[in-house]
């Protein structure tokens, strides 16, 4: 909000310059962003919170800038000349809750002509458009004490007479804006006899708006209940500078003196007479109980500082009336002024105070704490997972939470959280899938070259379960191009499969767990012949693959893509693995290797089985050393070099106990298909 | 080597040994002085272990060694009376010769591994083999050090839906339905709960702060909790807005909690954040859940206050030498309200919250100038921070 120096010490002597005035403001709460402008072009830049509609003027600012420097407020007291005699316009309001003051007075033989340039001035200054001086006036009073007031062309009333009413569903409004707008029994008008002539609080109508032609003049100023003016507002899209400040809480009692500010200021600039006295309809007080404040509660939320007689200057410099009049009470009564509406608590007397006094006075302490520090079951496993995830070379990543519905219907079966007001319609579901997210990331770095990537995210999925929704931990991760770049040490290694299933056995490791299984379920956006899911228990930990051809082909990926997907909230199921110590073998291992053609429908995984099934104890790993296929064997089938070690933790291993196990290995071995190969 | 070698080898005549026709003294020292001479150069110029060995024959054989030879040549034909001079002579000689021999024989076997060792040349400059190492990210990584300086105050961690209902995004934190301070946080709702009463409809939540209530509902005073978490604004993308983005909110609720606690706290968490030199100042402002609120400006870790970095106007501080950090403020009676049932009965207890946008402060930490690299997973961005 725009704010001009000269003008507010229109209201308050201050012997500080702009700058140090400006950090003044800004430390009570009114922050001046920046200063523009030099001498008395000066404007203030302030923020203004929206609790404090009082100090989005010129005049409510100088209020405060008063009670930091405990000078005199001046009173804004509009010296008007005498009226001439006439009947009151009589004012009928309807709904004394929603308009509870309507305060208005007429003008006559007025000229309306440009505004004088000091009023014009100051509004341009403020960047408001000069429109004409019975209009600039009630924008003057807007700015100068915050109160919105509005100026009819009383002659296109109809009726003599104002009724502040709910509209009748249908009726039209046409704006000043220009724009006819239907009305609903929700919002309030103001409405001469026959029709309505302004949308209450938000903008007055066109039909009735000053004109060049406009001699007689209404003026208006009144008191709108917040929530009727902030629905108004939202349901016909207009949002302005008086719904702004009606929707927030104006100043009750600022009717009858911005009335006839407005009337000052348009006598002073177009002639014309006053006709006949203000006239205040007052349906409904607004109550502001006074507050009891305790010096018990100051200290308990402030501590020792401020002294008592600190508190009560500051409470009567912001114009809180407080009795008693002694310093040595405990408890004192305070009126709250008509233009502080957000006070209404006890709280608010000690925010008051503490605003005033100065934040950066209270002492920094550190509270002691005898409670307890509670972990998240999860927050070690995940820590845990993270750490080893970087130790394998993927770097981290957070992607938004948002996806297509395509995307979201594409990649899981869930059932998308729709967003009601989205963005984009690229964002317009909570993710079902980290997929698209790890897809997309990949995507963005082949388009700019990066052709070596590995990445992870670790996040949320959001679904509905049932009518409930339902967030799931999970993990992603991706990668393309090469693991080992190539360089003279090595050629290019690219990224395949077994990398990613190497890191999922890695990763799984951290975990305690009898043993991982894996099998080819894999969803159907993996490649079918080179996808897999691992399960601990029966339950899918992960799955993981190359990213099938199609989709590929779709995204215009030019290399291999691999995905894989954590289900950690599955994962976080088991505990982590606690290390423990085993002996070190004090005997010699003992190494055969094994070479042996099978047809090509013998998996490993077969292979592995049979051998573990014959029990050897001793055998401690059976590792596959070399895989060919074509030369010197046949078509369908390929050739693999086994190598067995044999270990005992109680003795050193006999010549003729290692053949033996060796005969049963490749017993079982030719049992499978294999042939062994001299 | 080479050319010494080249050298060594067209040298004069190989020394032999001959009958010494005079034994004055004088002739003596000359014929001793010749034959040390010759050994030494001899041994000088030998290069492996062969050469040495054929060295140590020549002058060391019992049979015919040079050695061998003087004591026939020189000790034997000598007058009676310079017999014993001689054989004193002949004495420290074949010392001097024995020592010559071991040295050369340790040399040789010097440089015979050092031959061996001279085929292991590499060229060092070459670049080394890196194994490629995950980066952390930046966002991620500034979490967990926040979190990690609250968690060494006695803070646990607390965590909370995301998709949220109005009651704990709002209501319970004294958002009243139609209050203007709704307009601050630009909400993304979720579709379809038109049907459902106010407080039971969904959204994005706008701020980590729903957890506070969560965690009240759930645990009794005294607590101190951190909240990290993802957070959702209806904000285009561009260089400083994401809709979606990370908060830490804290809470400490207890029966002698003050605004100096508050400060306190706040104050050594940024300086354990960004270094002892920082200072801060506090600001009066405006949340609905908090009163008295603040907002805490720290010195501006940029420029170290000055509003200047060399010539150009400091920009993350708009040269005001102060950076708004967070906001905070005591927890409002109204919030404690909606727990009071269990234990946080506001004339009992009192606390403080507090709220900073993590991408922000990681923005400022890391200089980056736009907070979609954040999200856009490109590796020449996120390397930066491995
Ligand atoms: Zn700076």
């Amino acid at each position: 909000m725009k704010i001009s120096a000269t003008w507010l010490r229109e209201f308050v002597d201050l012997n500080v310059d702009n700058r140090r005035l400006a950090d003044d403001l800004t430390s009570i709460g009114a922050g001046v962003e920046a200063i523009l402008g030099q001498g008395d072009a000066a404007i203030f830049d302030v923020e203004i919170t929206t609790n404090r509609p009082d100090e989005m003027n010129h005049y409510g600012l100088a209020r405060e800038a008063a009670a930091i420097h405990d000078r005199r407020l001046r009173t804004i007291e509009p010296d008007l000349p005498k009226a001439a005699r006439a009947a009151p316009i009589p004012i009928e309001i309807q709904e004394p809750d929603l308009c509870p003051r309507f305060t208005a007075r007429a003008l006559s033989d007025v000229r309306i002509e440009p505004s004088p340039a000091r009023i014009a001035d100051r509004l341009t200054l403020l960047d408001q458009r000069p429109i004409s001086n019975a209009v600039d006036a009630t924008n003057y009073v807007l700015w100068e004490m915050g109160k919105p007031t509005h100026v009819f062309d009383l002659d296109l009333l109809e009726g003599g007479k104002l009724v502040i009413r709910r509209a009748r569903p249908g009726e039209i409004l046409k704006t000043l804006d220009g724009i006819e707008r239907t009305l609903t029994n929700d919002d309030l008008v103001v409405a001469d006899a026959r029709k309505p002539v302004g949308l209450a609080g938000v903008m007055g109508g066109f039909d009735t708006m000053i004109t060049a032609k406009t001699r007689n003049i209404l003026i208006e100023s009144a008191w709108w209940d917040p929530i009727t003016i902030r629905k108004a507002s939202k349901r016909h899209g207009l949002h302005t500078d008086a719904s702004h400040r009606f929707e927030r809480g104006a100043d009750f009692e600022s009717t009858v003196v911005s009335t006839n500010r407005v009337a000052q200021l348009i006598l002073a600039s177009g002639g014309g007479k006053l006709v006949g006295d203000v006239v205040d309809a007052i349906a409904k007080r607004i109550d502001q109980a006074p507050v009891a404040l305790h010096i018990s509660e100051v200290r308990r939320a402030l501590g020792e500082e401020p002294g008592i007689s600190e508190i009560l200057r500051i409470l009567r410099s912001l114009g809180f009336e407080v009795a008693p009049e002694t310093n040595d009470a405990s408890e004192w009564t305070v009126e709250i002024p008509s233009w502080r509406l957000d006070v209404e608590r006890e709280i608010d007397l000690i925010e008051e105070i503490a605003r005033l006094y100065g934040y950066d006075r209270f002492p920094n302490t550190l509270p002691a704490y005898s409670g307890a520090v509670i972990e998240l079951p999860d927050a070690k496993k995940e820590a845990t997972v993270r750490s080893r995830l970087l130790a394998l070379g993927y770097d981290e990543t957070v992607s938004l939470s948002f996806a297509s519905p395509e995307d979201g219907a594409r990649f899981s079966p869930g059932l998308g959280i729709e967003i009601a007001n989205p963005l984009s319609e690229e964002a317009s579901v909570m993710r079902t899938s980290m997929v698209p997210g790890m897809l997309n990331m990949l995507t963005y770095n082949l388009n700019r070259g990066n052709d070596d990537v590995r990445l992870f995210e670790i996040g949320n999925v959001y679904e509905f379960l049932a009518d409930r929704p339902l967030e799931s931990k999970r993990g992603s991760f991706g990668a393309t191009g090469n693991v080992l770049a190539p360089g003279v040490y090595q050629p290019a290694r690219p990224y395949s499969f077994f990398d990613m299933k190497g890191d999922i056995e890695t990763l799984l490791e951290v975990f305690d767990y009898p043993s991982v299984a894996f099998d080819a379920h894999a969803a159907d956006y993996y490649h079918p012949l080179r996808r897999a899911r691992a399960l601990l228990h029966g339950a899918t930990v992960a799955q993981f693959g190359q990213i099938h051809p199609d989709i590929a082909a779709r995204r215009k990926l030019r290399q291999d893509v691999f995905l894989g997907e954590l289900y950690l909230d599955q994962l976080y199921r088991h505990a982590l693995r606690q290390p423990g110590y085993q002996a070190l073998p004090r005997y010699p291992a003992v190494k055969r290797d094994f070479s042996f053609t099978f047809a090509d429908a013998v998996r490993f995984q077969e292979i592995e089985t049979a051998v573990g099934a014959l029990g050897i104890k001793e055998l401690r790993t059976l590792v596959p050393l070399e895989i060919f296929r074509s030369g010197t064997v046949p078509a369908g089938k390929y050739s693999l070099l086994l190598r067995a070690t044999f270990q005992s933790q109680e003795r050193t291993l006999r010549e003729y106990e290692v053949a033996d196990w060796s005969a049963e290995i490749i017993r079982r071995l030719e049992e499978l298909g294999g042939s062994l190969r001299s | 080597m080479g050319p010494y070698r080249l050298h060594m080898k067209t040298k004069t005549a190989p020394y032999a040994a001959t009958k010494l026709s005079d034994y004055t003294p004088g002739a003596l020292d000359d014929a001793v002085t010749m034959l040390l001479c010759a050994v030494d150069s001899e041994a000088a110029a030998l290069e492996d272990e062969s050469e040495w060995k054929a060295f140590r024959d020549r002058w060391m054989a019992r049979k015919n060694g040079i050695l061998t030879q003087i004591n026939d040549l020189w000790l034997k034909p000598a007058p009676r009376d310079a017999k014993r001079e001689v054989g004193q002579r002949v004495n420290e000689m074949r010392s001097r010769v024995e020592d010559t021999v071991e040295q050369a024989a340790e040399r040789c076997r010097q440089s015979a591994s050092q031959a061996h060792l001279a085929s292991d040349w590499i060229d060092i400059s070459l670049p080394g083999i890196r194994r490629p190492l995950g980066a952390e990210h930046p966002v991620i990584k500034t979490m967990n050090e926040i979190v990690s300086i609250f968690r060494n105050l006695g803070y646990s961690v607390e965590e909370g839906p995301e998709i949220e209902t109005d009651y704990y995004n709002f209501e319970s934190l004294n958002f009243p339905p139609n209050h203007p301070a709704r307009d601050t946080q630009d909400t993304l709702f979720i579709g379809q709960q038109d049907s459902k009463p106010l407080r039971d409809r969904l959204l994005l939540r706008t701020h980590t702060s729903p957890v506070q209530i969560r965690t009240m509902e759930k645990l009794k005073p005294p607590i101190r909790i951190v909240i990290p978490g993802k957070v959702y604004r209806k904000d285009p993308p561009d260089a400083s807005h994401s809709p979606m983005f990370h908060q830490i909110e804290g809470l400490a609720v207890d029966y002698h909690i003050k605004f100096g606690d508050l400060k306190g706290t706040l104050d050594h968490f940024i300086k354990a954040l960004l270094g002892s030199t920082v200072k801060t100042r506090f600001r009066p402002s405006f949340f609905p859940f908090t009163e008295p609120s603040a907002e805490m400006m720290v010195s501006c870790f940029i420029c170290g206050g000055s509003g200047w970095r060399a010539a150009d106007p400091c920009r993350p501080c708009k040269q005001s030498g102060w950076i708004e950090i967070l906001g905070c403020g005591m927890v409002d009676p109204n919030v404690f309200e909606f727990v009071k049932q269990n234990g946080y009965d506001p004339a009992q207890v009192t606390g403080f919250a507090f709220g900073m946008g993590v991408d922000r402060l990681a923005l400022l930490k890391y200089g980056v100038d736009d907070i979609q690299l954040f999200f856009q997973g490109d590796v020449r961005f996120l390397k930066q921070f491995g």
